[in-house]
């Protein structure tokens, strides 16, 4: 009985948190020029999106930036993971502390702070910017999905390396990297989709002349949701669906393929 | 010869060859150089002041922390405070259930899990905005709910404090069930089953056992709550239609209408001021509440 009921209600917030999201992918498809005013199905608006050079350039933008910090977060986070698997405490909670406060920091405030100092250090604002501040987070998530993989899985293989007299880098090329790149793989991944989606730190490291999607997005609310924007709104949700889905999927995979761990 | 292996084994297992620390070193580097520095230079500027238009002077004083001691801006941290509470508790009355029966009752947990993370992993701006067309007067659902007498012709949710509040549960929801949810997964039922066999009435047996074993999660989400909401811009901004100003909005201000930096950063280290106390206030509480509560 309570069961039932509390079924129900686990379907009705599931219905909640989902709502938004369909309503944006079903409004997309709507023919009219009112979001509100249904009619009938069509994907004109996706064709709009992507011959306007307002969209399709600051969807580069994001693009680029989300692989650039992808591939910079997943070198810096992986180094850094595999330093961090077994120092000492003494030194390796204060590295936690600072990667823990990248991720829970309000975005508002590190989106000033970063802001001031690129202003300050006479850095000129643009993709360079936006990618730099992103890749500080990305780091820390980065770091964080490949050192629970990288001790979840035991260190024997890298010992041995080691004391056969292999130096790191060719440990990590033989025994680690092959082993670790699912988790890397879903790191850079989520990586891409932080940044691809990020809107307050990009916001206020972009300046005047540079624009990635969510801003490009924000900019046309202040004139109401628009069809366009909703499309535009769906292809981003498409792409990040297809890269988080797939993180979730190679980080099962590998989980499932560890019997050790269960 | 077998003792030998062995002492090196345990010694390997100790402190045997691994990687080196100063693989640490380049992130170390992009955190200081990018993170801690400008969170210093904001300190900085903090105790500055603005000359002219955009030039600022260090000339350390507190004038932009005597500023902020107006009622005005009290009623505005007060605004925030009140958000950030409600919203924590709001998100842990709806979330918990869900993520009491995930833990407990749920058949695909997988599946059920990972619908919960897709749409936190989703772009915060388009969830946000969808509300927009949500909570126009035009949507069907308001004319369904009409229809049978549950809304007027005008509902005017748009740009209120309520949208905002929808806005930020719908928002943080995901971030309070993902903890609590890991809390519960390892629990042992049959504690529970126990309990109720000696007994127990299934409330009596939920506020002993369940809830206790269920606080280190109630208290991660709490946190992850709590914290981005003491700087929440995006939802008053949106679907408050910046008519409502909380402490994150005004802090853009400064930074975007009025240009007076240093007294924006003197609002945000108040921000983080706070969130450090309210913190340690909680994991102290909710400490004690675990060693001698239940």
């Amino acid at each position: 009985m309570a069961r039932r009921v509390l079924g129900g209600y686990a379907l009705l917030v599931y219905g909640f948190l989902y709502l938004p999201i369909v309503v944006v992918v079903v409004y997309a498809f709507n023919a009219g020029r009112q979001v509100l005013n249904w009619e009938g199905v069509s994907t004109r608006w996706f064709g709009e999106a992507l011959s306007d050079p307002t969209i399709t350039e600051p969807l580069r933008n994001s693009i680029l930036i989300g692989l650039g910090n992808a591939v910079v977060a997943c070198v810096l986070g992986t180094a850094l993971a595999l330093a961090l698997s077994r120092m000492r405490p003494l030194f390796r909670v204060p590295f936690d502390a600072l990667a823990y406060m990248t991720l829970v920091t309000p975005e508002i405030v590190f989106g000033i702070s970063a802001l001031i100092f690129f202003v300050q250090i006479g850095v000129p604002l643009g993709v360079k910017t936006i990618l730099i501040s992103h890749v500080v987070f990305n780091t820390s998530v980065v770091m964080l999905i490949v050192r629970a993989r990288f001790v979840g899985m035991g260190q024997t293989i890298e010992e041995a390396s080691f004391d056969l007299g292999a130096g790191p880098w060719a440990t990590f090329r033989q025994a680690t990297l092959p082993r670790l790149a699912p988790a890397i793989l879903a790191g850079g991944l989520l990586a891409f989709t932080f940044s691809f989606d990020d809107f307050i730190t990009s916001f206020f490291v972009a300046g005047a002349g540079t624009t990635t999607l969510p801003l490009r997005i924000f900019s046309s609310l202040r004139f109401g949701v628009s069809p366009v924007v909703n499309a535009t709104a769906v292809l981003i949700l498409a792409l990040t669906l297809v890269a988080i889905v797939t993180a979730y999927m190679v980080l099962r995979r590998t989980e499932r393929g560890r019997p050790e761990l269960g | 010869m077998a003792v030998a292996v062995q002492t090196r084994r345990a010694a390997a297992r100790a402190g045997g060859p691994r990687y080196p620390a100063w693989l640490a070193l380049p992130s170390l580097a992009w955190y200081l150089l990018f993170f801690v520095c400008p969170l210093a230079i904001m300190a900085l500027f903090s105790v500055s002041e603005r000359v002219g238009f955009s030039s600022v002077e260090y000339n350390l004083n507190l004038r932009n922390y005597e500023d902020l001691v107006d009622p005005l801006y009290g009623e505005v941290f007060l605004r925030t405070l009140r958000l950030a509470l409600v919203g924590t508790l709001a998100t842990l009355a709806i979330g918990f259930p869900l993520a009491y029966y995930i833990a407990r009752h749920g058949r695909h947990k997988t599946l059920l899990l990972l619908l919960i993370v897709v749409p936190f992993w989703t772009s915060f701006l388009i969830r946000t905005y969808a509300w927009l067309i949500i909570l126009d007067d035009d949507f069907p659902l308001f004319d369904a709910l009409g229809a049978v007498g549950l809304a007027g012709e005008e509902v005017g949710l748009l740009f209120t404090t309520e949208a905002v509040y929808i806005g930020v549960v719908y928002t943080y929801l995901p971030l309070m069930v993902l903890p609590v949810y890991a809390a519960l997964e390892r629990m042992d039922w049959s504690l529970v089953e126990a309990a109720q066999d000696l007994g127990d009435s299934p409330l009596r047996a939920f506020r002993r056992i369940t809830l206790p074993l269920a606080l280190p999660g109630v208290v991660a989400g709490s946190l992850l709550v709590f914290i981005p909401l003491m700087g929440e811009y995006l939802n008053p901004v949106i679907l408050g239609g910046d008519k409502t100003v909380y402490a994150g909005n005004l802090i853009g201000q400064q930074f975007l209408t009025s240009r007076d930096w240093p007294f924006g950063s003197a609002i945000a280290m108040v921000v983080i001021a706070s969130l450090t106390v309210a913190v340690l206030l909680y994991s102290r509480l909710a400490r004690r509440e675990a060693q001698f509560g239940g």
